[in-house]
């Protein structure tokens, strides 16, 4: 596989023209390992995540194929992409998820803030702790208000009252909640509606102070208005916290997004700053996937 | 005129009536080959619709024909009825309350034993029956002097039929019902008065107090009495340990050594001590028992004189009378009365003439205390039992073969449970026990019988693959999006399980507990084997220390039936209770079962959403 790899001088503005003529998605069809087009404003960024030589298999199919990318500090970065092109694969491996399906497989690593992910002496359920993670459907546990959000705490034998309340309070003021369900933090979970729902999932997820927040299509289950808060939630917690988005929605990407990732069939193809992406893509097959001529 | 066939031609036609019709011509199909001209019923569902929903109504007919079948036989047996008086052709006569009529055809020698003059009119009778007649079937009491409870009356040899005034039942301690009429009432052997209406008053007025005074006697009995054996009982076992424990060191170190010195020293204390104690015990007894002669005495002075039917004249003393009304004097207000206090001693008393009158209390209590425990044993193990094969064991021919077990299980005959039971659980382990802790007591056995606890774990073994299945549905019936939040929250596999899953499994863990409580309370056979008793009058949980006695024997409902129903002397008066028994445990098997619906509800509303 080594020798048809192509290198690709990626300037920093301009679509790049494949040498054989083939088009890069024909030849990640053909099984060929790209080199992925990635803009240079990317390197200045202070890391949080950092994805090397990643490989995924699940039994005997490769789902991710040699991505690298670098995921910057305080910033949103969207991962978009047609159906099965892995975005959510490679969300899940960032976590670890992935481990409780039954032969999985993987190769290369990531790095969080300096430490390993996958090393064979990491402590999962230590190394979660410091993700937080929002699902695609809003899942809130069969418990109170109060007792989701501080979920994280509790597992970590937290008892102090006083920090308990402290941290409710805080996770749902971030996850712009608090106004609406001060009132009722001991009623169950399960009576809100779904946006609130999620926005519940995402102060649980804020609640333990995470080094990165994951989202998994956080809005798609959700109506248009309150996928617009989420949204805007997406926007004020930006800064404080670094975020990984997938999403199938390309308007979503591009409002919440400062990066943004283009995944096909488990490769990354391009990322650039959301502007560039969404303006003047470096390639002209990210420029016909947002377009909606392909995917 | 009109010409409907015309008219109707006119009228908008569904497209299947055209096609039947002809008139339309479809298109050229790919299922025109199977298409016929006109539509199968089969096609609408509607033949399957009948057989379902008819079958449906079969089983609901059955189910709902044996509730009202128990339900009112079981309801009418505290009423009391009035009480009938036959004379016959033959000189003979009978009272008491008529417990059913049946025709039937009566054989020629049955007319050839009656007297010439009965016979004729028996002949006469009959032949205006065209050879059919009917009989009564009087329950006549006064089983000491006529060695019978109930007597067939045929309808050819009644003469006179009447329902005296003053006709009483008595509901005795002893010898089952008597009935008379009344006609006196002796106070020290001497006739008060001979008036039927001031003995039932003088009967009234003292009843209470005699009452009062044999629950005190019984009191006496049973628990001063019983105390006392008791602690005798505990001396005697400290003694017997102590020589037991001297034998062995005896065998072992010989009996010159300085440790069995010391223990023949504790052993001559003991005996000394157990000596004092069973003299202050036998004083102590005989004064109880003065006290109880005092009472009996006391109790013994009052006497009802009743005339029977048979003309003989009895003194019964109040002392052994339960109840006594004048059954043909009764407004609907005494009525209902007499019923409801019927009712009251049937549920609150113990049982009394083999289990046939009285009341079913121990049995009550015996099953309810033997299907709380049950259910307290059977969850959690079914509970841990089933999150292992579900969330920790790797699935593969070993934990298939275990499922198939335990649904194999499920289909074993339920006395070969009881068969089990007794093997292990009585014959092993209690013996086992005994010989640990118990030695002393020995050959006695403590739990090395039937007890209530080897019943509640021989019926936990019954009803676990009930438990375990709806567990491990419940289980997967859990979203493994809420797993995945958890385990995104940095939860651990048993944090998940214990902070998630199980509370959210817990209605469906809950409905297999229903399910198993309704299986174990209904369940006899195997208990016959494992410690269900005909009676037990002491409560497997009483004001004895330590107050839970879970090795005794105990009194069941389903046993109760069982006993009652085939196993009584008196089987004809047993029947009613029969019914009224098997209400009883359709409504508590009901009443449990309902609390356990409403815990579930209301976990149901707390753990699981209306889906987004």
């Amino acid at each position: 596989m080594v020798e048809n790899r192509k290198t690709i001088q990626v300037p920093s503005q301009g679509i790049v023209i494949p040498r054989n003529g083939d088009t890069i998605l024909q030849r990640i069809s053909r099984g060929e390992l790209i080199e992925p087009a990635v803009d240079s404003s990317i390197k200045q960024e202070d890391v949080v995540l950092s994805i090397k030589n990643f490989n995924l298999w699940y039994g005997e199919t490769q789902a991710l194929f040699d991505i690298s990318m670098d995921i910057p500090r305080g910033k949103v970065t969207a991962l978009i992409g047609p159906s099965g092109c892995g975005k959510s694969t490679l969300l899940r491996s960032v976590n670890r998820l992935n481990d409780l399906i039954d032969g999985v497989r993987i190769e290369g690593e990531m790095i969080l803030n300096g430490d390993p992910i996958y090393s064979p002496e990491v402590d999962v359920i230590e190394l979660r702790k410091r993700m937080g993670m929002v699902a695609q459907k809003p899942n809130p546990f069969p418990m109170s208000i109060y007792e989701n959000v501080v979920f994280p705490l509790r597992i970590d034998g937290v008892r102090d009252k006083q920090l308990l309340d402290q941290v409710c309070e805080q996770s749902l003021r971030g996850a712009a909640l608090w106004d609406e369900v001060k009132d009722r933090l001991n009623q169950s979970a399960l009576s809100l509606s779904g946006g609130q729902q999620q926005r519940l999932c995402i102060a649980r997820a804020i609640a333990a102070e995470p080094e990165v927040l994951l989202m998994d299509e956080p809005a798609s289950a959700l109506d248009p208005i309150a996928t617009a808060k989420i949204e805007e939630l997406i926007h004020q917690l930006k800064g404080d916290y670094s975020i990984l988005i997938v999403t199938h929605n390309m308007q979503q990407a591009a409002r919440v997004s400062d990066y943004t990732a283009f995944m096909y069939l488990g490769h990354l193809v391009e990322y650039s700053p959301t502007a560039v992406v969404f303006v003047k893509p470096l390639l002209k097959e990210t420029e016909a996937y947002i377009t909606g001529r392909f995917g | 005129m009109i010409d409907i066939d015309k008219e109707k031609e006119r009228l908008p036609q569904s497209t299947v009536q055209k096609i039947s019709k002809g008139v339309e011509n479809r298109p050229v199909s790919v299922r025109k080959g199977i298409r016929k001209n006109s539509v199968s019923l089969s096609a609408y569902g509607t033949p399957l619709v009948w057989l379902t929903g008819g079958l449906l109504s079969v089983a609901i007919v059955m189910v709902v024909g044996l509730l009202v079948f128990i339900l009112v036989r079981g309801i009418s047996t505290f009423w009391p009825g009035p009480i009938s008086r036959f004379e016959t052709w033959e000189g003979s006569v009978y009272m008491g309350e008529i417990t059913r009529t049946e025709t039937f055809t009566p054989s020629k020698e049955q007319i050839g034993t009656l007297n010439p003059e009965a016979g004729e009119r028996a002949e006469q009778f009959l032949s205006r029956g065209k050879g059919q007649s009917f009989r009564r079937l009087v329950r006549t009491g006064n089983f000491e002097l006529t060695g019978e409870h109930f007597h067939w009356v045929p309808e050819y040899e009644v003469k006179s039929y009447s329902e005296p005034e003053w006709a009483i039942l008595l509901e005795r301690t002893a010898w089952g019902r008597f009935y008379g009429i009344l006609a006196g009432f002796k106070i020290d052997g001497n006739f008060v008065t001979e008036d039927p209406a001031r003995a039932f008053q003088l009967f009234e007025q003292h009843h209470r107090s005699i009452e009062k005074n044999r629950k005190k006697i019984m009191n006496l009995e049973k628990k001063e009495i019983g105390g006392l054996n008791q602690k005798v009982e505990q001396e005697r076992l400290k003694v017997r340990s102590l020589s037991l424990k001297m034998e062995e060191i005896k065998r072992q170190q010989g009996d010159q050594s300085e440790s069995y010195r010391k223990v023949d020293t504790a052993w001559e204390q003991a005996k000394t001590h157990y000596r004092e104690v069973e003299t202050q015990a036998n004083e102590a007894y005989g004064k109880l028992r003065e006290q109880i002669q005092a009472l009996n005495q006391e109790n013994s002075r009052y006497q009802f004189v009743i005339d029977t039917a048979t003309g003989v004249r009895a003194e019964i003393p109040l002392a052994e009378v339960v109840r006594g009304y004048p059954a043909n004097k009764l407004n609907i207000f005494q009525k209902v009365g007499i019923y409801v206090d019927r009712w009251i001693e049937y549920l609150t008393d113990y049982p009394r003439e083999a289990n046939s009158e009285g009341g079913v209390f121990p049995a009550i209590f015996g099953t309810v205390v033997m299907t709380l425990l049950m259910s307290l044993i059977v969850v959690p193990i079914g509970v841990i039992a089933a999150l292992y094969l579900r969330e920790y064991a790797r699935a593969g021919i070993l934990i298939s073969l275990v499922r198939i077990a335990i649904n194999n299980l499920a289909g074993v005959p339920s006395i070969v449970f009881g068969v089990f039971g007794l093997g292990f659980f009585c014959y092993f382990l209690g013996v086992s026990i005994d010989q640990l802790f118990f030695t002393a007591k020995l050959p006695n056995p403590t739990f090395g019988k039937g007890g209530v606890l080897w019943s509640s774990l021989t019926l936990a073994l019954l009803t676990l693959p009930v438990v375990i299945v709806a567990t491990e549905e419940a289980l997967a019936a859990v979203p493994g999006s809420m797993r995945e939040g958890a385990y995104a929250c940095g939860a651990s596999k048993w944090q998940t399980i214990q902070r998630i899953v199980l509370p959210r499994a817990m209605p469906g863990i809950m409905t297999g507990m229903i399910l198993a409580m309704a299986r174990g309370a209904g369940e006899v056979a195997p208990l016959m084997l494992v410690g269900a008793v005909k009676l037990a009058p002491e409560l497997p949980i009483d004001g004895q220390f330590p107050f839970i006695h879970l090795e005794r024997s105990f009194m069941h409902l389903g046993f109760h039936i069982y006993d009652v129903g085939f196993q009584s002397q008196n089987s004809e008066a047993a029947i009613p209770m029969v019914f009224t028994t098997a209400m009883l445990l359709i409504v508590i098997v009901f009443v449990l079962n309902l609390l356990a619906i409403r815990l579930r509800s209301r976990l149901q509303k707390k753990f699981i959403s209306r889906e987004i």
